[in-house]
């Protein structure tokens, strides 16, 4: 059992910019603790979360690979999300580094074919496409979840920047829900991309149907 | 906390930039130093991931001359211990990056990069 990351530095005014940990944080987490014997044989380099929130997944992936290796990055287009990744890091001791930016813009040059892990808690509820956009344009909380059409509007776009950074034996961690067409994202992946997804977990929490997906390259021995 | 294990895969995106927009310059920055782990697998694990010339640049102008100019063939205790030293151990707190082409200035405020584009800069 991996403890959850220790947030208590985080204060209700922090959460009124920044989205709290909840049950599709939560399932993420787990999913990285079931695979935690897989992940730390991989022996990752470069560990890349998008849209880090809290930074509550990157500190728990710490907690279950050691602050030493990998290097943790993490982007968030909200500033005062990249803030409180930073301080979870520091409380939690795994050295993050937050990276003000948005989805994955200035790591691509560098980057490529190099990320061992990507996590993704994308905004993945379905709202208006005028919503989704106003709230990534004032990267505020909503940019936490509007998601658009299907949910799917900012993960669309992340999805086609995920082979060109994902390393031979990378893995990519995605949290989606049911209306956003889970057998319609994997389809996608495999098609345009070559990269084969899987559900690593999957529960209802509420209203929501949760489900984690990994995806890695055909060719790989996970 | 900008270390330079970061800045060495940070490039300009701003649109339309496409070459020589690595590595960013250090503009006005102020340090800190702070104690990491070591781990010499991690050290040579990363190295080939490296821009050399990026990174003994960018420690030179923090003031750091320790690295060779040629990297090693030899990866010995002393050579990681410098090179931990240089990538994972100085943090660049305030100041600014900016792009050797474009020029765009790309500010660094309590350890945190701001690689934000205006829209009408976004590739």
């Amino acid at each position: 059992m991996i403890p959850t990351p220790d947030l208590s530095h985080l204060k209700s005014e922090d959460y009124k910019h920044v989205y709290e940990p909840a049950e599709d944080t939560f399932i993420l987490l787990d999913a990285l603790e079931e695979d935690a014997d897989e992940l730390r044989r991989s022996k990752p380099l470069i560990c890349l979360e998008i849209g880090s929130g809290s930074g509550c997944v990157s500190a728990f992936a710490g907690a279950i690979l050691g602050p030493s290796a990998p290097l943790y990055l993490t982007t968030d287009i909200n500033p005062y999300a990249c803030r409180a990744t930073r301080a979870t890091g520091r409380q939690n001791r795994v050295p993050i580094e937050p990276i003000l930016t948005s989805l994955t813009g200035p790591l691509r040059r560098r980057l490529r074919h190099a990320v061992d892990i990507m996590l993704f808690n994308p905004p993945y509820v379905p709202t208006d496409t005028d919503e989704a956009d106003d709230a990534q344009q004032r990267a505020n909380i909503a940019g936490a979840w509007a998601g658009g059409h299907d949910g799917m509007e900012v993960t669309n776009t992340l999805l086609d920047q995920v082979e060109s950074l994902l390393s031979a034996k990378g893995r990519f961690y995605l949290v989606a829900v049911k209306q956003n067409d889970i057998h319609g994202i994997c389809q996608r992946m495999l098609s345009q991309h070559g990269l084969k997804g899987e559900t690593v977990l999957q529960r209802r929490a509420g209203r929501e149907h949760l489900y984690v997906l990994k995806f890695t390259r055909q060719s790989s021995n996970p | 906390m900008v270390r330079l294990i970061t800045h060495n895969i940070l490039a300009c995106h701003a649109k339309g930039c496409t070459t020589n927009n690595f590595p960013l310059q250090f503009q006005d920055v102020s340090i800190e130093l702070r104690e990491a782990e070591f781990n010499a697998d991690f050290l040579r694990g990363f190295l080939p991931r490296l821009e050399w010339a990026a990174l003994v640049s960018a420690a030179r102008q923090l003031g750091d001359t320790s690295l060779p100019e040629q990297q090693p063939e030899m990866l010995d205790d002393e050579f990681l211990q410098k090179l931990h030293h240089v990538l994972l151990e100085i943090h660049v707190e305030e100041g600014a990056m900016v792009c050797p082409n474009c020029k765009h200035v790309y500010p660094i405020s309590n350890g945190i990069p701001n690689m934000l584009l205006a829209e009408h800069e976004i590739g």
